[in-house]
């Protein structure tokens, strides 16, 4: 029988192997399920995870990997401080949505004046919004012990309350015809958020997100600050011990990652979406969280997750158009990767030992 | 520095080529469909898709029809249109009215590709917008309600006060308070199109307060299995026919029946004759579809709502004709009159008699 024993300490090797054979892995078992749909499996994982990067319109579908993964990253590089000290920050999604509120709002209250100041002070309202929006679980669980998964995660019903409220409402667009939606971003220079080299997709939000990685990777791995993170969420008895007061990590972890979560929708609102509707929210705040455990919730293990889920997302509409896939097997085929990852996990905590059945 | 220029660069050899494709008689029209749900969800893009393989059958050959299904409205609907559109489709349909900015963005960067939104109201050289009034199957709807409603409640589960859901709850209400004036209309808004488990906690809010019959404007069964589970509730089938549900609860439907104008409008691509053009058809155009009218419902209400079917599919009757007030009392419309398509296309309050509050 198999016994599984626990390692003193996790495994470096496989820690860092597991992802890569997460990744194999989902391609087999995706493989799998796209031959029992009939599919050739073998055309569908490069169609997938191939033909994006160096297939026909490669250059376009390039520049389109940065801006979908510009929002994962910049959000799981925030949640994964938290992570590390055992602060589940599980409501990215709503800060993700109050951030794209308050920057969008302040655009607009400024609409139709032109000025280089407006673009800042949207970033600042968005990161602001997101933050604040992540103070509310930090609070209450600082003052009244409350879970902080729990809260941040009804609050995100209660942003997307908020989200539909402001498109039907205060933001809607007085020259839609009464139809939902604001005014659109992309059309009003000053607080547009374009690219920056033709061609690239990249925007303020893929600078952001790799500022975010840098600032995250110098926090953690070459500061006091990260150290202490990290003791809080590997040892939160030592950690009192060493100084660290909980209630300033809670604040500090949900606030961080509230304000980079803000930032996200600040920048998708102002960019690649433009417009804030009742379905702004496509899902990054919690995608981001497959990201962030895919990474590692290694600041630059997010970066190449980023990429690579950005990649199967692109990959999956490229086979849902070219094979004839149904979404739903590419949604499935998404869920195997955090599925594989987590399983394979197991390799790095503990040493599995094959036994004889009567030991 | 914008994106316009680099597509214009690098998208124009993909552009060229597949513009010069339908020119040449060997080569299929590549015609690409975005829906904003699974094509499996039975109402709204389970219809478009139905329209989608109507193409196939009708042109065979000559036609290679390719979708992308469940595409969130933002970017991800950029970045699949202008897939569909680097992949030589010169003639695309995008589904879904959140649809709108992508499709006026891509139909920028792809002159030479023809665009269909449904629903929408922009407009461009490539770019038709097409809809259908479905306030005219609620008319119907109405009628069999007003009719048969033993509580006197009427429910109808809204999905977003946006014109085209307002015109509905308008039609339905006008149309079932002329045959019982003692009629009373409950909207419950579920802010979704598709999830049935929000359908049925909307469903199950209607019954409780009493509404023997449950108007839907969301696209799943979901209300169809609670009025089933219920008892004495009816509904109707939204969007497809649903006829799962047939006899009872769903005594009959509204179907939006996109198949004649999307094998018109391919046919205009391949003999060359497409043009931008605004089409909002009804049930006598046949893009609202009245589904079979079941055994549930008295010989004589099924007789009324079938002559109201007929006298508004030959254009005779039109659902909004006055006198009508809104609901704050003022005149809407005076005796005889009918609104302008424009109006109608914007409508943003409740006929008089409403009593619930339509949300800001």
């Amino acid at each position: 029988m198999i016994v599984l024993i626990k390692r003193p300490t996790p495994s470096r090797f496989w820690a860092y192997t597991t992802p890569l054979l997460a990744v194999l892995a989902t391609m087999i078992a995706g493989g799998l399920l796209f031959a029992a749909l009939g599919k050739n499996p073998v055309e569908a994982i490069k169609v997938i995870f191939w033909d994006p990067l160096f297939g026909a319109n490669a250059a376009y579908f390039r520049s389109q990997l940065l801006v979908k993964a510009a929002p994962l990253i910049l959000i799981a590089a925030g949640l994964a401080v938290g992570f590390r000290a055992g602060i589940w920050n599980i409501g990215a999604e709503g800060q993700y949505i109050i951030g794209a509120l308050c920057g969008a709002s302040v655009a607009l209250a400024a609409y139709p004046a032109e000025s280089a100041w407006l673009f800042p002070a949207m970033v600042v309202a968005g990161l602001l919004g997101g933050f604040l929006w992540g103070m509310i679980p930090a609070a209450l669980r600082v003052v009244f012990g409350t879970s902080e998964i729990l809260v941040s995660l009804m609050l995100v019903y209660v942003a997307q309350n908020l989200l539909a409220y402001a498109a039907f409402g205060p933001l809607k667009n007085p020259q839609g015809y009464g139809f939902p939606g604001s005014r659109n971003l992309q059309q009003y220079p000053s607080a547009h958020n374009p690219e920056l080299i033709a061609g690239t997709g990249a925007h303020w939000g893929v600078v952001a997100a790799l500022i975010a990685v840098i600032g995250a990777y110098v926090l953690m791995h070459r500061h006091i600050a990260g150290f202490r993170i990290r003791v809080a969420g590997e040892a939160p008895r030592a950690a009192r011990f060493a100084g660290v007061v909980p209630a300033r990590l809670v604040v500090t972890c949900l606030g961080l990652s509230g304000a980079l979560a803000g930032l996200a929708g600040l920048f998708e609102v102002s960019g690649p979406n433009g417009q804030i509707t009742d379905s702004f929210n496509a899902g990054y705040g919690f995608t981001a969280i497959i990201v962030a455990f895919l990474g590692r919730l290694h600041p630059l293990g997010i970066l190449l997750a980023g990429l690579l889920m950005a990649l199967t997302y692109i990959g999956g509409d490229m086979a849902q158009l070219m094979l004839g896939l149904p979404a739903a097997a590419i949604q499935v085929f998404q869920g195997m990767l955090l599925f594989f990852l987590l399983g394979f996990d197991l390799l790095t905590n503990y040493r599995i030992r094959m036994t004889g059945a009567h030991a | 520095m914008n994106r316009r220029s680099f597509l214009t660069t690098t998208a124009a050899t993909a552009v060229v080529a597949a513009a010069g494709l339908p020119a040449r008689a060997a080569d299929p029209l590549k015609v690409g469909f975005i829906y904003v749900g699974p094509v499996g969800d039975m109402g709204w893009s389970y219809q478009h898709d139905q329209g989608r393989q109507a193409i196939d059958k009708e042109y065979g050959d000559k036609v290679v029809t390719s979708f992308i299904e469940s595409v969130p409205e933002g970017p991800d609907a950029e970045r699949a249109l202008t897939q569909l559109a680097l992949e030589g489709n010169t003639l695309i349909f995008a589904t879904s009215f959140g649809y709108m900015d992508a499709v006026m963005n891509v139909a920028a960067k792809f002159p030479n590709v023809k665009f269909e939104h449904a629903t929408g109201y922009k407009r461009a050289d490539n770019v038709s917008t097409y809809d259908a009034r479905f306030y005219e199957g609620r008319a119907i709807q109405g009628t069999i309600a007003g009719r048969m409603t033993k509580t006197n409640k009427i429910g109808y589960i809204g999905s977003f006060p946006i014109p085209e859901v307002v015109q509905g709850i308008n039609a339905a209400y006008i149309h079932a308070k002329k045959v019982n004036p003692d009629v009373e209309m409950k909207v419950v808004w579920a802010y979704t199109w598709f999830d049935p488990a929000k359908e049925a906690d909307a469903a199950a809010a209607l019954i409780a307060e009493g509404c023997d019959f449950v108007l839907q404007h969301t696209d799943s069964t979901a209300p169809q299995a609670k009025a089933q589970e219920a008892g004495n509730v009816y509904t109707f089938g939204q969007a497809s026919d649903m006829p799962a549900f047939a006899p009872k609860p769903r005594v009959s439907s509204t179907i939006d029946h996109w198949d004649p104008y999307y094998i018109a409008r391919v046919g205009a691509m391949l003999d060359g004759t497409w043009a931008s053009q605004a089409t909002w058809g009804g049930i006598g155009t046949g893009m609202v579809g009245i589904g079979e009218i079941t055994s549930e419902v008295p010989e004589e209400v099924k007789a009324e709502a079938l002559a109201l079917k007929d006298k508004i599919a030959s254009g005779e009757y039109h659902p909004f004709t006055g006198p009508l007030n809104k609901q704050d009392g003022s005149v809407w419309l005076a005796e005889g009159a009918t609104p302008e398509d424009g109006d109608l296309a914007g409508m943003a309050f409740y006929v008089e008699g409403i009593t619930a509050e339509l949300p800001k």
